[in-house]
């Protein structure tokens, strides 16, 4: 057929799957490039010279940045499995989310977590109210595509995979049945598709990675 | 459809609010435009952007839509009629938006850094910032505008709207500090751009003068400066 896809990714990045996610999903093969943060490669800094980060897709030699314009570069190139509803004002409400997933819930629960004292109180506040707002959208529905997973599902996909790693590395626990019942239904259906039991980061590896995460913002904090 | 069908709450200098006004223009939609006091949120607005409580929101029938560059799109696709807005390949579409986002998460807030600026030193780095900004802009619209006028190509697009949007408020911060940012040596294409934009008819209504805008900035400061009620 003569395409070439390229992703260059990392293993952990949150970012990275909901692309290797979209791919997937619409058959498309692709090459993955792994990439070293801590020493960009040149392809990567060529392709994405303002960011310099991951993911970049390489279509035919044309890149493509950040990771919401990839989703809609690869739902807009390849038919099969549609990401977005039909629906214009579907698709608005689709876009008013996973805008609102990365502003404000990504940042928000990353902070919650991860980091301790006044900056965690405060990011925790926002966390629970941003993800209310979440569990609104989910409620009646088995996913946020409906029956089937959609353009927000693989937004939000980090949420179903990091949430238990990031309670069993912190011991922390915002994500309870009594608070956001629909949220856990949720997580446990993502997670129980096969597309993402074969495609997700390594729990373990993951789990040392936010243990160093949290002792680095600790020792931080102290200093 | 009849003009009550389709509301934009806004307010007339926003630069977002401008986003969605210039594209029903460009579709020959008309709308209401229901415009917000300074200080105050209106119910309608409180009732239909519940989440963030920000102008602007469209409403479509009686259904709101939120976040200036996704009505735009939605606009695009609810009007599905020519002339489009997004560009027609995925690729194109993908770099409109690339730079649509980019001019707002790094040019506007480096636009607001040259105002917010204390002393001298880190104005002139705030505004070697932008015009570094526009520098990139400047190359990307001499890679997107394929012999047209507009980043849209022959007739102005979704990133023509992103970035133009800020014209105004940019006039307004080069009257402000006497610097140029968008300048004949370093941007001429979007110098010219810039002219050809402000004069399309889709947008000359929607543009606020120069002037009116930097009186607006006056009061608005002084606002923001006022202690709380």
């Amino acid at each position: 057929m003569g395409e070439e896809v390229k992703l260059l990714k990392t293993w952990s990045s949150p970012f990275v799957w909901r692309v290797v996610w979209a791919l997937k999903l619409k058959g498309v093969e692709y090459v993955s490039v792994e990439e070293d943060l801590s020493n960009k490669s040149p392809l990567l800094l060529q392709c994405n010279p303002i960011y310099k980060r991951v993911p970049v897709l390489i279509h035919n030699g044309k890149s493509i940045a950040e990771s919401l314009i990839i989703l809609e570069y690869i739902d807009g190139t390849w038919n099969s499995y549609p990401l977005l509803p039909e629906d214009p004002h579907d698709k608005a409400t689709s876009r008013f989310w996973a805008k609102f997933a990365d502003d404000k819930v990504l940042p928000s629960v990353w902070v919650a977590y991860l980091k301790q004292g006044k900056e965690q109180e405060e990011a925790t506040v926002s966390a629970l109210e941003n993800l209310k707002y979440i569990e609104q959208e989910l409620r009646g529905k088995k996913f946020f595509g409906g029956e089937s997973i959609g353009f927000l599902d693989l937004v939000l996909g980090w949420l179903a995979i990091y949430v238990n790693v990031l309670e069993d590395a912190t011991g922390l626990n915002m994500i309870t049945q009594d608070t956001f019942p629909c949220l856990l239904e949720w997580i446990q259906s993502f997670t129980d598709l096969p597309l993402i039991q074969e495609n997700h980061p390594p729990k373990d590896k993951l789990i040392t990675k936010f243990q160093v995460l949290v002792e680095s913002y600790t020792a931080k904090n102290a200093s | 459809m009849a003009k009550s069908e389709v509301k934009v709450l806004g307010a007339w200098p926003s630069p977002f609010v401008m986003r969605p006004r210039i594209a029903l223009n460009i579709k020959s939609v008309e709308y209401e435009f229901l415009q917000e006091t300074l200080g105050s949120k209106s119910e309608l607005l409180l009732k239909s952007n519940p989440v963030h409580k920000k102008i602007p929101v469209l409403i479509h029938g009686d259904k709101p839509v939120c976040e200036s560059l996704i009505i735009v799109e939605y606009i695009d696709e609810a009007w599905s009629s020519a002339p489009s807005i997004l560009p027609s390949h995925p690729y194109d579409r993908a770099i409109a938006r690339f730079w649509a986002a980019y001019v707002d998460e790094k040019l506007f807030p480096s636009m607001k850094e040259i105002v917010s600026a204390d002393g001298e030193e880190t104005k002139k780095v705030a505004i070697q910032q932008v015009v570094d900004g526009l520098v990139l802009l400047e190359d990307a619209y001499t890679k997107c505008r394929k012999g047209g006028q507009f980043f849209g190509g022959e007739q102005i697009g979704y990133l023509d709207i992103a970035f133009g949007s800020y014209l105004g408020w940019l006039r307004v911060t080069e009257k402000f500090n006497q610097v140029k940012l968008l300048d004949e040596a370093k941007t001429p294409g979007l110098v010219k751009w810039a002219e050809a934009f402000c004069s399309h008819p889709a947008v000359k209504d929607v543009m606020p003068e120069t002037d009116k805008l930097a009186e607006f900035a006056k009061v608005l400061a002084k606002a923001r400066a006022a202690p709380p009620k």
